[in-house]
């Protein structure tokens, strides 16, 4: 079973499918220039030291962005691991 | 030598590896300078094929070609409007997927395309494994790997774009899919913008029509001028913006991208035969340290303190023999010259004043040799990463600490290549608080005057001082910024989402060049209006002088005087001769200003001289105390007649120490706004801006201590 989260509340390690990008305007123009579109794999490397902003990993490259950001991005979180 | 018979165009990614195949394009052979009207360096070369010269313009590095980012219309704009005959897309070949996404926008414009596949060996050594032929085959476009560190491939890369070059072919734009709804409408709109003017043959009516779907503000702009046709387009416009929204809960514009990126995994699906890319490479087990939520801001700190270490101690030997050079050249041109205007001009004015520019360049280029090593390393993205939620409550961005850090952070710095480091910030307000923050860290050259004002009245506690400055510049920093990005500067954050590259091993090319290149901008655009202003800064300290009568009084006392009283009458015939000047004058003019912060003249003039540049005010306050100081180092007199002055006390000199940390930044710095900003507006107000707050907090510091009784 696999449940859909905003990409701020993944924990670290865990992995999922971007399932939505709620935003318009330049930073929905700005995620999605960065190869965060629905379908992608992304995995959650880790966070900066209070815990914002998020580092990701996606299409063989790693991203950062705000949780404010992240709040924006829907996915589908693989389940077991960790 | 002939004219190029070609110009290439180089796009790509940033961290592709574009500056380092420009590099190998072009050796030596380039030159930089901005964009009319914007900060976006634009650099320009010559490259060789067969004897053959090729023109190569350097288009700022883009992740897109919107119309939404400065750097992305211009390279737009450079590609529409002066049609280059072969654009070189550098692609990263390790980070396949990200990079065609403006490959594919390139395609979709039709300018003729040639791929230079990069960093083929990181891609290999990952265990990515590219069949070069297919996506050659499945995009359309001549592929060339290439390992430009190395230089790897150039010779086939320039073969292919020279080929495609000669063809000559008229612009073929690649038509893909964008789903049936966007499809729908963009066909229309293509029917309604054949008929129709304003595209003057450049572009292609589809691609206008498609940047109409995606609400691109320039084709938008274009159209604004044809009042007939883009009746006819926006009710089509509004029916498929309604149509996507309802169906799609999106934009035109993200539905667009999507499929943009479905047409390229699809590509990569087929052309790309091993993919392992959610394993955890190399770059991420360093990162596991470096960005450790403990370890990361211990590291960041040691590096910080690091490259203060390196770029003093390094800088020290040749500063010291620049400094002895420009005093040679001084005594030099004192023992050629009779004493006169002429040679005062020439040794107060020109020579101290390249001086005092030159003799900054060695430290100028060694910070600006670390600035290289951070950013070509990748470690100035995970700075960035590690301080963005901190200086985010100010207004600033993650990116602005290497600003911030340069401009003396950690006391000791330089405002000038502070400010010039803020171009890596993208969000131009954020950027404008960055520069006009960073005057206010505690730069080298207010050290002196700390220096002599601690040794004078809080002897023994030298570093707690210094701490304490230090810290109170932070805050100050922090919170003008704070300030103007809730004033002036209020808006939006833009966004943040940024790469964060992975850690490679700069190379020894690249960071001479990028430090070369600042170093001369540093040069050339400081070293002439410096050179102006000192100029007028030394005819307002020198004129007008003592009248004759006053002259010969004093030369007559002179005269008569002893050995050992001669000298104490020189120096006060300097002063006398300080007080009459312009600046003098100006020094009592603003008595009745400053007499609220307890500053009397002879601060004010040495104030009025450390606008040219803060290094002055030591030597000018002791001029005017009549004191002969050659070393603003040695100024143990200084502080023991000042520590002797009843008019002197702690709470003046903390109150000045302050005003001397906020007011106006100096003219090199005043002068690098200026370029950086693009308008005197902000140059000026930095000026305003920052004397109105120093004038408040000593006040406030001076009048507060005294109400309380402490002096």
């Amino acid at each position: 079973m696999s449940q859909n989260l905003p990409l701020r509340r993944m924990q670290k390690g865990q992995e999922g499918v971007v399932a939505k990008v709620n935003t318009r305007g330049e930073l929905g123009r700005r995620i999605r220039d960065m190869g965060l579109v629905p379908g992608t794999t992304i995995r959650v490397i880790g966070r900066a030291p209070l815990k914002d902003p998020v580092e990701i990993k996606l299409r063989g490259y790693n991203l950062t962005l705000r949780n404010n950001e992240a709040d924006h991005i829907m996915v589908t979180v693989k389940e077991v691991e960790e | 030598m002939e004219p190029e018979k070609y110009t290439i165009a180089l796009a790509g990614n940033p961290n592709a590896g574009k500056t380092s195949l420009f590099n190998a394009l072009t050796g030596a052979r380039q030159h930089v300078g901005n964009y009319p009207g914007v900060t976006v360096e634009r650099k320009e070369g010559v490259a060789f094929y067969q004897d053959i010269p090729i023109r190569v313009v350097d288009l700022p590095g883009t992740y897109s070609l919107t119309a939404y980012s400065m750097e992305e219309l211009v390279a737009r704009n450079f590609i529409v409007g002066q049609r280059p005959d072969v654009v070189i897309d550098v692609v990263d070949a390790s980070n396949l997927e990200r990079n065609l996404y403006l490959a594919v926008q390139l395609l979709e414009l039709g300018v003729p395309v040639v791929i230079a596949l990069n960093m083929m060996d990181v891609a290999e050594q990952r265990g990515t494994r590219i069949d070069v032929a297919k996506l050659a085959r499945l995009l359309g476009v001549p592929v060339v790997p290439t390992v430009a560190r190395t230089g790897q491939g150039i010779d086939e890369l320039l073969e292919q774009a020279q080929k495609v070059a000669e063809r000559q072919e008229p612009w073929r734009p690649l038509v893909i899919s964008y789903g049936p709804d966007v499809d729908a409408g963009l066909e229309e709109l293509t029917r309604l913008l054949e008929g129709g003017v304003p595209r003057q043959g450049l572009v292609d009516a589809r691609w206008l029509a498609l940047k109409c779907l995606e609400g691109d503000q320039e084709v938008m702009d274009l159209l604004a001028d044809y009042p007939e046709l883009r009746q006819k387009l926006e009710p089509v416009l509004k029916r498929v913006y309604a149509h996507i929204n309802s169906t799609l809960d999106d934009d035109p514009e993200g539905v667009i991208a999507d499929y943009r990126y479905g047409y390229i995994t699809g590509i990569v699906r087929r052309a790309v035969e091993t993919k392992r890319e959610m394993r955890l490479n190399f770059s991420d087990k360093i990162d596991m340290v470096l960005t450790h939520r403990l370890l990361g801001p211990v590291f960041l700190l040691l590096v910080v303190y690091a490259i203060y270490q390196f770029v003093f101690s390094a800088s020290e030997v040749p500063v010291g023999w620049l400094e002895g050079f420009f005093a040679w050249l001084s005594s030099t041109v004192e023992g050629l010259l009779p004493e006169g205007p002429v040679r005062s001009l020439l040794v107060s004015g020109v020579i101290d004043g390249v001086g005092g520019v030159l003799g900054f360049v060695p430290l100028i280029m060694f910070m600006f040799l670390a600035i290289a090593v951070l950013e070509d390393s990748g470690y100035m993205a995970r700075m960035a990463y590690l301080m963005d939620r901190v200086l985010r409550i100010f207004g600033l961005h993650g990116n602005s600490v290497i600003s911030l850090m340069v401009g003396g952070g950690i006391s000791g710095g330089c405002a000038v290549p502070a400010i010039m480091a803020a171009r890596t910030l993208k969000d131009p307000k954020a950027r404008l608080a960055t520069i006009m923050a960073v005057p206010f860290m505690n730069c080298g050259a207010k050290l002196p005057v700390y220096g002599v004002l601690i040794a004078a009245f809080f002897a023994g506690q030298h570093a707690a001082m210094l701490f304490g400055l230090t810290i109170i510049s932070w805050v100050l920093a922090l919170l003008a910024a704070r300030l103007l990005r809730s004033t002036l500067l209020a808006g939006e954050q833009s966004p943040f989402v940024m790469e964060l590259p992975p850690y490679r091993t700069p190379t020894l090319k690249g960071l001479a060049i990028h430090t070369w290149e600042r170093t001369w901008r540093y040069i050339k655009k400081a070293g002439t209006l410096i050179l102006g202003i000192s100029i007028v800064m030394w005819a307002l300290m020198s004129y007008p002088g003592l009248p004759e009568q006053e002259v010969a009084r004093w030369q007559a006392r002179l005269a008569a005087a002893g050995p050992a009283e001669a000298q104490q009458l020189q120096m006060d015939m300097a002063q006398a001769r300080l007080a009459g000047t312009a600046a003098g004058r100006l020094g009592r003019a603003l008595s009745v200003v400053t007499a609220p912060l307890g500053f009397d003249w002879r601060t004010n003039v040495a104030l009025v001289g450390g606008f040219a540049a803060k290094e002055v005010i030591v030597s000018t306050l002791a001029t005017a105390h009549s004191l002969g100081i050659d070393d603003p180092e040695d100024s143990q007199g200084l502080a023991e007649r000042l520590a002797a002055d009843p008019g002197w006390g702690p709470l003046k000199a903390f109150a000045l120490m302050i005003f001397v940390m906020v007011y106006a930044p100096c003219f090199p710095t005043v002068v690098m706004t200026r370029k950086e900003t693009g308008s005197w507006k902000w140059a000026l107000f930095s000026v305003v801006y920052n004397t109105a707050i120093a004038y408040g907090l000593s006040l406030a510091v001076y009048q507060g201590g005294r109400a309380l009784g402490l002096g």
